[in-house]
């Protein structure tokens, strides 16, 4: 129980106990509907609306002192806000943080899905901007509503069509929407479809949670996800010339680096962990080597 | 042989409501039938109700009272109240109708005006209009024309669209309003040897012919409209 | 075809205390075009929208022949069921037709919806199906990938008709289309309506206040006035033999050209 004569007491992961029961229920009702927007009551959090206040409310509602918590933001650890919400939940959780995927049982993650491997047991925690696939075609949400009971997506395969219109191919490069479980169209947060695949039976639970617009919803482990596509212009993911000018990993997702006033540029892994560890790898092979 | 068409008790009148409700009675318990290969011809003063009758039969106006039956589809008919798609019915397969005017459909062309009746009968595009071209011909309309759209036609020769329009489906009754009035010597003869052969293939006829001369070339019987009928079948 | 495709019985609809549209009944056949005429006011358009499913009628019914599940009363219908009707045997056709168009998706994209919707999955044969229909409405071909924004009142109202009858309906729902359109773009629609009902055996309810286009896409008539049906029959007999006040006044109301 805190400490009531402390000002500066929090309660354990900062959300009182019926806040995260409150979320915990949600996160349940979202578990069992997958892809379904569940609304919840969403707290005032030290953090404005964008930053991650979806996300660090369904954590605190989840996360227990024998977890070990990874923040990564746009796949980097050690960005501003991933620093700060892992600070964050070391303090109020009084949790274990590391950087290596393999190591945590919660992954908090704004905008990427790490490129090893997720596994049962895992939690990743995405956050999300705008919950609703549909809100840039439909502003309404009374519609939109309307749309996902009634199954009605014919208005996203139009988008897709005026892409490929407009464009030559579906232009769509984050936030691809997907139709999980062959029930609910979802929003998989404004990842790189790079990622998508990723979500398509993952062994880990998936957990979305969108704080300005108060909504949670979930993919359970191994449940379909399917990209949207036409049979005539499938679901491609990106694919560079480059490799990563660390590690040289061929496979992941890369960032581009201006690193001059000349318009050089770098390519890099964006999963700075995992770009570390095949360096680290790469490392100790060299010196095996170089050892003989 | 049956009648084509029988009509008994017929009574029709107007009712000018912008009048006071006027009440105008035309037509007072009209009775006439009409057989395969006749041509009735409806004679009397003008404003007896020659016109009137001729469209209570097409079921373009509405009789207050009597019963106008056709033989359709192998059946009899009554057209008086009865329901629109019936009406259509009969229009359709066994009754043409060729008014004075013709009602001009804006961009469709003189040769598709004719074909439209084969068309929706079930006949091909092509065919219809090998059909229509042929009538076309026959009646005179010079080949430059029927492509175009009737509505900057003379008198004359929007009257000949009506009548081949009338003449392409083969049906079994014809009504015939003034068929020949905008139309010269030559013209009129043609159009009189094509209603001629009509009748004696066995198509059966009601028409108003101002021009005796038509009349006489080809009606069968007429029918005075300003007498009241003493019975059915009754002629003047 | 055993019975009527629609079929309405006592249809009345209240707001408030004005009742809007009062016991309308009738059969409309397949293949049948039922022209509304009256003046504003009339009732003709929230009748079409209580026939449409788009307004519960207060009092009354509507039922209607679906093309393998026999006959439904369209307002006991599941949402579901009625707005799958209305994107496949139905056809609405609006007045103002960016309310029946996407206006910010290309004309491509508007006529293909109803396929997408229905499951097509196919962008090849999505969009020649497409460039059919465009030119069946006679809009050129190289306009497929433009918006609506881009295209004349007519052309909006044209490809309003091809996003509907893309998915070949059975009945079509129409309200005033040739509204607010220069007399020649209209004669130009009137005449493109004409054909495709002849072409595709169309059925359809069209409310109109203009009875010259009731004489040419009509087959039969129901004149409106304060809410309630003052006549109806064969489109040529109401209009040139006309028996209630009403319409005597409405046809002598017409200006000679």
């Amino acid at each position: 129980m805190p400490d009531t004569h402390n000002a500066s007491a929090y309660n354990y992961a900062y959300l009182d106990e019926q806040t995260k029961r409150m979320i915990r229920r949600a996160i349940l009702k979202a578990v069992a509907v997958p892809g379904y927007q569940v609304p919840f009551g969403g707290r005032e959090m030290p953090l404005p609306y964008g930053w991650g206040t979806g996300g660090i409310q369904v954590t605190a509602a989840i996360i227990g002192q024998d977890d070990t918590l990874k923040v990564i933001d746009q796949g980097a650890d050690d960005t501003t806000n991933a620093v700060s919400i892992r600070r964050f939940f070391a303090r109020v959780a009084d949790v274990d943080t590391t950087t290596r995927t393999e190591e945590a049982t919660i992954i908090q993650t704004r905008h990427r899905v790490p490129e090893t491997p997720l596994e049962e047991g895992q939690i990743i925690v995405f956050q999300v901007p705008i919950p609703e696939p549909l809100r840039m075609l439909e502003p309404r949400e009374t519609e939109t509503r309307t749309l996902h009971a009634l199954s009605e997506y014919g208005v996203m395969q139009v988008s897709l069509y005026e892409s490929i219109a407009r464009h030559g191919r579906i232009s769509k490069a984050y936030n691809y929407p997907v139709l999980v479980n062959g029930r609910y169209m979802m929003s998989p947060s404004p990842i790189p479809k790079f990622d998508n695949p990723k979500l398509d039976r993952n062994p880990a639970l998936q957990l979305y949670g969108a704080g300005r617009e108060k909504r949670i919803y979930a993919v359970p482990p191994y449940t379909p996800v399917k990209s949207l596509d036409f049979d005539d212009h499938p679901f491609e993911i990106e694919k560079w010339e480059q490799c990563c000018a660390f590690c040289g990993s061929k496979s992941s997702f890369l960032d581009e680096m201006i690193v001059d006033d000349d318009g050089q540029r770098l390519f890099v892994c964006s999963d700075t962990d995992y770009c570390q560890e095949r360096q680290e790898e790469q490392r100790q092979a060299a010196n095996q080597e170089a050892a003989k | 042989m049956l009648p084509m068409i029988r009509v008994s008790g017929l009574h029709k009148s107007f009712v000018m409501h912008a009048q006071g409700d006027l009440a105008l009675p035309v037509l007072a318990n009209v009775a006439l039938s009409v057989h395969p290969g006749e041509c009735l011809a409806l004679v009397g003063p003008s404003g007896a109700g020659k016109s009137t009758l001729l469209r209570s039969l097409y079921g373009n106006y509405r009789p207050q009272s009597g019963s106008i039956q056709v033989r359709h589809r192998e059946d009899w008919v009554e057209l008086v109240a009865a329901e629109p798609r019936v009406v259509l019915d009969v229009r359709r397969h066994t009754m043409g109708f060729v008014s004075q005017f013709l009602r001009v459909i804006p961009r469709v062309g003189a040769v598709d005006v004719v074909a439209e009746p084969m068309v929706r009968l079930g006949a091909s595009l092509e065919e219809a209009r090998r059909k229509a071209e042929f009538l076309l011909g026959l009646l005179g309309i010079p080949e430059r024309l029927w492509q175009l759209p009737p509505a900057t036609f003379s008198g004359g020769e929007q009257q000949r669209v009506n009548i081949a329009r009338s003449l392409i489906a083969d049906y079994p009754i014809l009504l015939l309003d003034e068929p020949t009035a905008s139309l010269d010597q030559a013209n009129r003869d043609g159009v009189i040897d094509l209603i001629r052969q009509r009748r004696d293939s066995g198509t059966a006829i009601v028409g108003i012919f101002h021009d005796t001369a038509v009349r006489d070339a080809i009606a069968t019987r007429t029918h005075n409209v300003a007498l009241p009928s003493a019975s059915p079948g009754a002629t003047a | 075809m055993s019975g009527p495709l629609l079929s309405a019985r006592n249809v009345t609809k209240r707001f408030g205390s004005r009742v809007a549209c009062r016991g309308v009944s009738f059969d409309l056949w397949p293949g049948e075009v039922l022209g509304v005429v009256g003046e504003s006011g009339s009732g003709k358009t929230t009748l079409l929208n209580c026939l449409a499913g788009r307004m519960t009628p207060d009092d009354g019914s509507v039922t209607y022949e679906t093309a393998s599940a026999g006959v439904v009363d369209v307002h006991r219908l599941s949402e579901a069921r009625r707005r799958l009707l209305a994107r496949t045997e139905w056809g609405f056709v609006n007045q103002d037709a960016r309310e029946g168009l996407r206006m910010g998706v290309s004309a491509g994209a508007n006529i293909g919806e109803r396929l997408m919707a229905i499951g097509a999955r196919h962008y090849g044969n999505i969009r020649q199906t497409a460039s059919d229909w465009l030119e069946r409405v006679e809009i050129e071909a190289d306009r497929l990938d433009d918006r609506p924004a881009t295209y004349s009142g007519g052309m909006r109202q044209r490809l309003q008709i091809a996003r509907n009858l893309v998915s070949e309906p059975r009945l079509v729902f129409m309200d005033e289309p040739t509204g607010g359109l220069d007399v020649s773009v209209q004669a130009r629609l009137l005449d493109l309506l004409r054909g495709l009902v002849d072409r595709f055996h169309l059925s359809a309810v069209l409310v109109t206040h203009d009875l010259g286009v009731a004489r040419l896409l009509t087959h039969r008539l129901m004149v409106m006035q304060g809410g309630e049906v003052v006549e109806e029959g064969l489109t040529d007999q109401v209009l040139d033999d006309p028996q209630h006040a009403y319409t005597q006044m409405l046809v002598a109301s017409i200006l000679p050209v």
